[in-house]
C-alpha cells in the first residue's frame, strides 16, 4: 500500500510550481511550512533573475548597467555555470543569445530555473522520512527518503502531442528536465546561429541535480540533430530524445561506443 | 548483483521495446542505440494461466550481461525485472545511477497512467491550465 500524496501548487517567474509529498510530513503542519519555505524561495530567485522585471538585477545586467560585481554573489554563480555549459556544448548553449534584429541579449533562465529549483528542495529535504517531488515548470527535483518507499514515476510529455505521454521513468533521488519547443512556441534557438534548431522535438535528462539535467537538455535541444550523440558523451545521466518525426531514442550517457 | 525493479506492465508492446533496446546496445562500436520508437514484436511469454516467471536469454551489453525477467498473471505481463549484473567499477555504477525512460507504445493520459509527475517542456502558467500535471494536481490540491 502506497502511503498517499498531498500536493501543493503555486505559480511563480511565470511557470506552475507543484509539490508532491509523500510521508509522515505530507499532510502536517511542519511539510506546509517547508513548502512555504520552498515557494519563497523561489520568488527571491524571481526578484533577482527575472528578465521580465525592467527593474531586476538581471535586466540592469544584461543592459550593461551594472557589472556582476554589483550585483548579488547569486548572479556571478549562475554566469559561471552558463559559460561552463557554452564551452561543453561547442557554443549551442549561451546565456547571450542573439536575436533577429542581430543584438545579443542576456537570459540566464537556462540556467536559473535548475539552480532555482534545487535550492527551493533544500528545505524539503529536510523532513524525516519524507519523500518529494518538486516541480516548476515541467522540470522537477525528486527525492525519496523511505527505503521501502516506491521510486516516483516521472510521465514525460509527447512534444508532439502534450495530451499525451510518451515514455515514463522511475526516479528516487535525482532531477529531471525537458527542452523543447512545445507550449511556448520555438523559444530555444541555437546560440551560435540563432536560429530553431532542426530535426528535434524534445530532449528529456535525467541527471543528480536539476542544474546539471536542464543545462544539458537546453543544449542538447540546441544542438539539434547532434543532440543524442553530444549527450551519449555526458556520464551521469540518462534521458530521452525524441525526433521531429515523433520517433524517441533513450540514452544513457557515458556509453562507451566507438564514436558514431 | 543488484535487481532494478524497471517498471510494472500491463501491455507486451512495452515489454518488445525493452528488447528491442537490449539487443541494440549489444557489441562495442556498433550502430547508435536506436530504439524503434514502436515495436509490435511479441516476445512469446503470453500465455501462462497463472502467475509464473520467465527469464529472457541473457545479452551481452555494454553494461555486461543483462537479463529481462517477466513476471506473468493471467496471461498478462505483471511485471518487469532487469538483474543488472555489472556494478564492479564505478562507472557501471555512474551509468546505471538512473533508469532509462521507458517508452509507452499506446497513448496514455495522466488520468490512466499511473504517474505521480510529468515533466515536459517549458511551459508557463497559461500552457499549465491545458498540461497534464494541472490534471494530477487537480486530484490532491491544496491551495
Amino acid at each position: 500500500m502506497t502511503a498517499p500524496i498531498r500536493r501543493y501548487v503555486g505559480h511563480v517567474m511565470g511557470m506552475p510550481v507543484s509539490l508532491a509529498l509523500r510521508g509522515p510530513h505530507a499532510a502536517d503542519e511542519t511539510g506546509a511550512g517547508a513548502w512555504r519555505e520552498a515557494f519563497a524561495a523561489l520568488e527571491d530567485v524571481d526578484r533577482v533573475f527575472s528578465t521580465y522585471r525592467p527593474d531586476s538585477f538581471v535586466s540592469r545586467y544584461g543592459r550593461g548597467e551594472i557589472g556582476l560585481g554589483e550585483c548579488p554573489p547569486e548572479l556571478a554563480d549562475v554566469v559561471r555555470l552558463g559559460e561552463r555549459a557554452k564551452a561543453e556544448s561547442g557554443g549551442a548553449f549561451d546565456l547571450w543569445r542573439r536575436h533577429g534584429d542581430g543584438s545579443l541579449r542576456f537570459d540566464p533562465s537556462g540556467v536559473v530555473k535548475g539552480w532555482a529549483v534545487d535550492r527551493a528542495a533544500l528545505p524539503l529535504r529536510r523532513l524525516a522520512d519524507t519523500d518529494f517531488c518538486l516541480a516548476a515548470g515541467g522540470d522537477m527535483v525528486c527525492h525519496v527518503a523511505d527505503p521501502d518507499a516506491p521510486d516516483w514515476t516521472i510521465g514525460i510529455e509527447h512534444p508532439l502531442d502534450p495530451s499525451r505521454l510518451i515514455a515514463t521513468v522511475p526516479v528516487r533521488d535525482g532531477a529531471v528536465a525537458t527542452s523543447g519547443s512545445a507550449h511556448r512556441g520555438k523559444h530555444i534557438e541555437d546560440a551560435r546561429t540563432g536560429l530553431a534548431p532542426e530535426g528535434i522535438a524534445s530532449v528529456t535528462v535525467v541527471a543528480a541535480d536539476l542544474v546539471r539535467a536542464d543545462v544539458d537538455a537546453t543544449a542538447a535541444f540546441a544542438l539539434g540533430r547532434d543532440a543524442l550523440r553530444w549527450l551519449q558523451g555526458r556520464p551521469g545521466a540518462t534521458g530521452l530524445v525524441v525526433r521531429s518525426d515523433g520517433s524517441a531514442v533513450p540514452f544513457a550517457g557515458g556509453e562507451r561506443r566507438a564514436a558514431a | 548483483m543488484r535487481r532494478i525493479v524497471l517498471w510494472s506492465v500491463g501491455t507486451v508492446g512495452v515489454v518488445a521495446l525493452l528488447f528491442g533496446y537490449r539487443t541494440s546496445t549489444e557489441g562495442p562500436g556498433g550502430a547508435p542505440a536506436a530504439v524503434p520508437a514502436i515495436s509490435g514484436g511479441n516476445p512469446g511469454a503470453g500465455r501462462a494461466p497463472r502467475a509464473s516467471t520467465v527469464f529472457g536469454d541473457a545479452a551481452e551489453t555494454q553494461f555486461g550481461p543483462v537479463q529481462v525477467e517477466l513476471t506473468l498473471a493471467g496471461g498478462r505481463i505483471a511485471r518487469v525485472d532487469v538483474p543488472v549484473y555489472p556494478d564492479e567499477t564505478s562507472e557501471d555504477q555512474q551509468i546505471a545511477s538512473f533508469a532509462l525512460p521507458r517508452l509507452i507504445q499506446e497513448t496514455i493520459s495522466a488520468q490512466s497512467a499511473k504517474i505521480d509527475m510529468v515533466s515536459g517542456a517549458t511551459y508557463t502558467s497559461e500552457g499549465y491550465l491545458h498540461s497534464l500535471q494541472s490534471a494530477l494536481d487537480k486530484a490532491g490540491v491544496v491551495s
